[in-house]
C-alpha cells in the first residue's frame, strides 16, 4: 500500500532544506519524504483500532518537517521512520470504540484527534495535564509503550494520514462524524480544534480589538472560531475582530468567517491603530507601525520572526501575543516585548475548553466544539484540492503556493487508493 | 491683438487631435465629429503697476470700510491671515501675491506704529506650510521678520486654547475661529481668488474655524445643494459660510478683506502650447509636445512629479480690492467670471476631462485616488453656473493614472479611507454617519495635523463630499488610463482608452450622444444656457 515515509537522514534533510528556497513544499522531491510500499501497522493494545484514512490534510508543520526547517526541538519528539498526515477523516477498518466510549461500526467515519498523550501510550497515572484533559500539554509524549511521538503523525509506531496502509489509532484518538458531515468538513475538524483552543485560551473580553496576522488555514479558521464562538455566546464578544491577509480570495474567506475588517496584510497594523485609537511611533524594522496602544490580543497564525515583531508592534501594553503558527529558531528583536509588558504565549494543539454556559463556565472537549463548529461554518469549503497520493510532489507543491494559487486547504484523498483492496461497506 | 473671450470648438474633419492632460503628461486625443471643445479665454492683461493697485485698493476700500490706514494706530493688535498652499495653481512664480499684499499692509502698520502683528496661514483643516512655501508665499523679509519670533504662525483647528466660540446662527450652526484672529482690532485677509468659490465670507469662516463649525457646512447634505460652488447664490456651501461670515462681523469682530484675482496664464514659456488651442500650435509647439510627451512617457513616476511639481505659474495679478467682505467680494466674483467664463449652449451626454498633475491638496505631492476623484467630480465638474456642463445621468470621463499611491506624511488618514471607508461604502451620507466621527477624533491624526504636515483626518471625508452632487448627478463615471483596481475602489468604471470609455458610456446614454471636452487647465468655468 502506497505511503509516504519521512526517514531520518541529515543530507535529505539538507538537500530539502536547499530546495524550500525556492518555494514552500519544494523539499518534497530531494528531501527526506518518500513514496513506499507501507506496511500496515500493528496495533499496539486491544484498545487500538485500525482505520484507514479518507482525506488527510497538508499542514504548515508538514511543510516544515518535509523542506528541513522544523526546529531541532521536535528531535527527541518524534521518531523515525514516520508517515506524517495527523488532519484526518478515516474509516473503521473493524467494529471498535471512540472517544466518548461508544461503539462504532467498521466502516464508521471517524477524525482522529492525533496526541498521543498518557492514555493512548498506557501510562498511569496520567500527568497532570492529561489528568485535567490538557492532552496538548502531556508531558509524557516520548514515553510508555510508544515510541516517541507527539502526534500520530509523528511517531514510527502508529502511521500516518499519508498513507493507504491504514492508522493505529487508540479509543481515545477517534471521534464519530455525523452521517450528515461531509469528509471534506470533518477533515478541518482537527485545525479547528486548533484555532478553538487557541482563541478560547487567548482570554479575549467583551469589547476587546483581536487582530490576527496571516489567514491561510490557521488564520482563517482562528477567525471563524473567534466569530462563531462569540456568536453562539460561548465567549465574549470582541469589538473588532480585524485580520490581515495577503490574498484577496483570502480576505473574502475572512469576512464570511466573521471579521470586522479583512484587510491587506500591510494595511494590518493601520486598521489595528485605528481601531485602538492608538498613536504610532513611526516604521518599526517589519514595516509597519509601531504602535504606542494597540490591540488587545494579536493571534499570529505565520509563526516568522516578522510576523512575531510585527504582533508585538501592534498589541497594546500588557496585552497577549497568541503563536498559532508554528514557529522555529528565529532571531527576534524583543525590546516591545519586555517595555509592554506583553504576554507572548504558544497555542498548541487541543484538549479540554471551558466556555460559557447558561450556568457559568463548563468544560468542553475541544473536538465536540471543533465538530459543532465545522457543521455550523462549512469550514470543508476551504478544502480547495486533494490530490492522490502518488502525486505527493504536486500536492505539497500546491499546498507551499496555497495563497498565490487561490487556494487555502491542500489535502490527500485516499478514498479510492482503498477500494478494491478491502472489503467494501457493510450494507 | 485683443484678448480673444473663451470658445466652444465643434470637431469636424479638419479639427486637430485635442490634448488631454494625463496626471504627469498629456497624450492626444482624437475625438468624435461633433464634439464640442470648450477653450478657456485667452489671459487678461496684468496689472501695470501691481504694487500700485495695491496701494490704491488698500486707500480706497469697497463698503462701508475705512481706508486701511485709517484702520491703524499704535498699541491696536492686528492679525493678517493669508491663503494656504493650495492657492493658486500650480504656485505662482515669485514675488506671491500674498508677498506683495503683505509687504504693503505691513509698511501701512509699521507708519501707523502698530506693533503687535501675527501672521496666521488659514489652514482650516488643511496641512501646516513647510518653510520653503512659507518663504515662497511671503518673501524672505516678512518670514525672516516673523518667523523667528513666533509671530508667524499656522492655524490650528485642534488648538482649544486658541480657539473662540463666537457662537450660532440663527441656523443653530456653530461658530468658532482662531482666537488671535477674533480676539484682534483688525483681522486683515489676504485672498487669492483663483476661482469664483475663493473668498467672501469663506475666507475667515471656513479658513479660520475648527472642525465643530466647519462641518456645519462641510457635509454631504451642504455639497449635494451647491449648484455650484462657483455660483454663490445657488451654493448652500456659500449660503452657511455667509451666515457665518455675518454673525462673527455681528460679533464685533473686523475684518478688512482684500482679495486679489489672476488671470489664466498658467504654464511658463517652455510649455505655452499647453494652453494654445491645438491648431495655432506652430512648429516649436508641436515639437515641444512631441519631445516632451515622449520623455514623459518614458520616466519614472518620481521624476515626473519632481518636475511638474517644480513649475511656477506666470499668473499675473488682474485685480485686487479691499475693504467690506461682501462689497469686495461682489467686484471679485464679476472680475474672476470675466477672465474664466464661457458661454456654453446646453448640456452634454458625455463630458470628458484630461486631470493634471495639481490640484489644492496635493501641492508638492501625490495625487492619490481619493484626490483625482475630488478634482474630477468635486472641482472640474463644478465649473459651472446655471446647470451642469453635463445632463443628469449622463456620462463624464477623465483621464488620468490614478495610482494606488499615497503620500504617508501629507495624506495619512487618507489611506485608511481608501482602504476602509471606501471598501465598506462610496455613499457620502453613509460614510458620513458611520465612520467620520471616528477619523475626526482620532488621536493619531490629530497629532499628525497639529505636529506635522498631514491633513486632517476628517479631510478625505471632505474630498468625498465634494463630489456629492457629481455622484447624485451622473449615471456613470469612467477613468482612462488608471490603475484598475483603485479605479474600482472608487466606485467608478476604469477604461483603456477613450474609444472604449466612449463605447462604455453609450450603454448608459444611448448610441448617439453628444460629447464636450472641457480644455482644462487653463481654468475656465462654463455659464451653460
Amino acid at each position: 500500500m502506497k505511503s509516504l515515509e519521512i526517514e531520518r537522514s541529515l543530507p535529505r534533510f539538507a538537500a530539502a532544506r536547499l530546495a524550500a528556497v525556492l518555494g514552500s513544499g519544494r523539499g518534497a522531491g530531494i528531501g527526506p519524504l518518500r513514496l513506499v510500499e507501507g506496511a500496515t501497522p500493528e496495533l499496539p493494545g486491544a484498545d487500538w483500532s485500525l482505520v484507514h484514512p479518507r482525506l488527510s490534510g497538508i499542514c504548515g508543520s508538514d511543510l516544515s518537517t518535509i523542506d528541513g526547517r522544523t526546529s531541532r526541538y521536535f528531535e527527541a519528539l518524534v521518531s523515525f521512520p514516520f508517515v506524517p498526515g495527523h488532519e484526518v477523516v478515516a474509516t473503521m477498518d473493524e467494529p471498535g470504540r471512540t472517544a466518548q466510549g461508544s461503539v462504532v461500526a467498521a466502516e464508521s467515519r471517524v477524525v482522529l484527534e492525533p496526541v498521543l498523550g498518557c492514555v493512548a501510550r498506557g501510562i498511569e497515572p496520567r500527568c497532570a495535564a492529561c489528568a485535567t484533559g490538557r492532552t496538548g500539554d502531556c508531558e509524557h509524549v516520548a514515553f510508555g509503550h510508544l515510541s516517541p511521538g507527539l502526534q500520530t503523525g509523528f511517531c514510527c509506531d502508529t502511521g500516518g494520514g499519508w498513507s493507504a496502509a491504514g492508522i493505529a489509532a487508540h479509543e481515545s484518538q477517534l471521534h464519530l462524524v455525523p452521517e450528515a458531515m461531509s469528509d471534506e468538513d470533518a477533515v478541518t475538524v482537527e485545525p479547528l480544534a486548533c484555532a478553538i483552543h487557541a482563541v478560547l485560551g487567548a482570554g479575549i473580553d467583551d469589547g476587546d480589538v483581536v487582530a490576527v496576522i496571516g489567514a491561510g488555514t490557521l488564520g482563517l479558521l482562528v477567525t471563524a472560531a473567534a466569530g462563531h464562538l462569540s456568536s453562539t455566546g460561548a465567549m465574549a464578544t470582541p469589538a473588532s475582530l480585524l485580520v490581515g491577509a495577503r490574498y484577496v480570495h483570502q480576505r473574502r474567506w475572512a469576512e464570511r468567517f466573521g471579521a470586522t475588517g479583512a484587510l491587506d496584510a500591510e494595511q494590518l497594523a493601520r486598521a489595528v491603530r485605528r481601531r485602538s485609537r492608538s498613536l504610532a511611533l513611526g516604521a518599526s524594522a517589519v514595516g509597519a507601525e509601531r504602535l504606542t496602544g494597540g490591540a488587545d490580543i494579536v493571534f499570529d497564525c505565520v509563526g516568522s520572526a516578522a510576523s512575531i515583531e510585527a504582533a508585538l508592534d501592534m498589541v497594546r501594553p500588557r496585552g497577549r501575543v497568541v503563536l498559532v503558527g508554528m514557529p522555529g529558531r528565529l532571531h527576534l528583536d524583543l525590546a516591545a516585548l519586555w517595555h509592554r509588558e506583553v504576554a507572548l504565549v504558544g497555542a498548541y494543539a487541543y484538549g479540554t475548553e471551558k466556555v460559557r454556559g447558561e450556568h457559568g463556565p463548563t468544560s468542553v472537549r475541544t473536538f465536540d466544539l471543533a465538530f459543532e463548529a465545522a457543521a455550523a461554518l462549512g469550514t470543508g469549503r476551504l478544502v480547495s484540492a486533494t490530490y492522490p497520493i502518488e502525486r505527493f510532489e504536486e500536492a505539497l507543491a500546491h499546498a507551499g503556493a496555497a495563497g498565490r494559487r487561490g487556494a487555502v486547504k491542500i489535502a490527500f484523498d485516499l478514498r479510492s487508493a482503498r477500494r478494491g483492496t478491502t472489503k467494501g461497506p457493510t450494507t | 491683438m485683443s484678448r480673444r473671450p473663451g470658445f466652444v470648438l465643434e470637431v469636424d474633419r479638419s479639427t486637430p487631435p485635442t490634448l488631454f492632460w494625463n496626471g504627469e503628461g498629456y497624450g492626444l486625443e482624437r475625438l468624435p465629429e461633433g464634439s464640442r471643445v470648450i477653450y478657456a479665454p485667452e489671459p487678461i492683461d496684468a496689472l501695470e503697476d501691481p504694487i500700485g493697485a495695491i496701494r490704491h485698493a488698500l486707500n480706497n476700500p469697497y463698503g462701508d470700510s475705512a481706508p486701511l490706514p485709517s484702520l491703524l494706530r499704535a498699541g491696536m493688535k492686528l492679525t493678517i491671515c493669508f491663503d494656504d498652499i493650495s492657492l493658486p495653481l500650480p504656485p505662482m512664480e515669485s514675488p506671491d501675491i500674498r508677498q506683495m499684499v503683505i509687504e504693503e499692509v505691513l509698511e501701512m502698520a509699521a507708519a501707523a506704529g502698530v506693533d503687535d502683528v501675527v501672521l496666521v496661514a488659514a489652514l482650516a483643516l488643511h496641512r501646516r506650510m513647510t518653510e520653503p512655501e512659507l518663504r515662497h508665499a511671503l518673501g524672505d523679509r516678512v518670514y525672516d521678520a516673523f518667523a523667528p519670533h513666533g509671530l508667524l504662525t499656522q492655524h490650528d483647528a485642534e488648538d482649544p486654547e486658541n480657539l473662540l466660540y463666537i457662537g450660532q446662527t440663527d441656523e443653530g450652526e456653530d461658530v468658532e475661529i482662531n482666537k488671535r484672529a477674533a480676539t484682534s482690532d483688525l483681522l486683515v485677509y489676504v485672498n487669492i481668488n483663483l476661482v469664483a468659490m475663493d473668498g467672501g465670507h469663506k475666507s475667515v469662516a471656513t479658513g479660520l474655524a475648527s472642525y465643530k463649525s466647519l462641518r456645519h457646512h462641510h457635509n454631504p447634505q451642504t455639497m449635494r445643494h451647491s449648484r455650484s460652488f462657483m455660483d454663490a447664490p445657488a451654493s448652500e456651501l456659500h449660503t452657511s459660510n455667509w451666515r457665518m461670515g455675518r454673525l462673527i462681523a455681528e460679533s464685533g469682530v473686523k475684518v478688512f478683506q482684500i482679495e486679489t484675482t489672476l488671470n489664466t496664464d498658467t504654464f511658463p514659456s517652455q510649455f505655452a502650447f499647453l494652453q494654445k488651442r491645438e491648431w495655432e500650435w506652430n512648429v516649436r509647439d508641436r515639437a515641444t509636445f512631441a519631445a516632451s510627451s515622449a520623455a514623459l512617457a518614458g520616466a519614472p513616476t518620481r521624476y515626473k512629479r519632481r518636475l511638474f511639481h517644480s513649475i511656477k505659474a506666470p499668473h499675473a495679478m488682474t485685480s485686487v480690492q479691499a475693504g467690506e467682505v461682501e462689497a469686495v467680494h461682489a467686484i471679485t466674483t464679476a472680475n474672476v467670471w470675466e477672465q474664466q467664463g464661457v458661454e456654453v449652449e446646453g448640456q452634454t451626454d458625455i463630458l470628458t476631462m484630461g486631470l493634471p498633475y495639481i490640484c489644492p491638496y496635493n501641492v508638492n505631492s501625490i495625487m492619490n485616488p481619493i484626490l483625482v476623484a475630488c478634482l474630477g467630480l468635486g472641482y472640474f465638474f463644478n465649473l459651472y453656473r446655471n446647470k451642469p456642463l453635463v445632463r443628469e445621468g449622463g456620462v463624464l470621463i477623465l483621464k488620468h493614472p490614478t495610482p494606488w499611491e499615497f503620500d504617508p506624511a501629507f495624506h495619512p488618514s487618507y489611506i485608511d479611507f481608501f482602504e476602509q471607508v471606501l471598501a465598506e461604502t462610496t455613499d457620502p451620507v453613509l460614510m458620513h454617519k458611520q465612520f467620520e466621527a471616528s477619523y475626526a477624533n482620532d488621536p493619531w491624526y490629530i497629532h499628525l495635523y497639529r505636529t506635522g504636515h498631514a491633513y486632517h483626518g476628517v479631510h478625505p471625508f471632505y474630498m468625498w463630499y465634494w463630489c456629492a452632487h457629481a455622484l447624485e448627478h451622473l449615471g456613470r463615471v469612467i477613468i482612462v488610463g488608471g490603475d484598475q483596481k483603485a479605479v474600482r475602489r472608487l466606485g467608478f468604471s476604469p477604461a483603456s482608452t477613450l474609444d472604449d470609455a466612449l463605447e462604455m458610456a453609450r450603454d448608459v446614454v444611448g448610441p448617439s450622444p453628444t460629447l464636450t471636452h472641457l480644455h482644462n487647465p487653463p481654468i475656465m468655468m462654463a455659464d451653460v444656457r
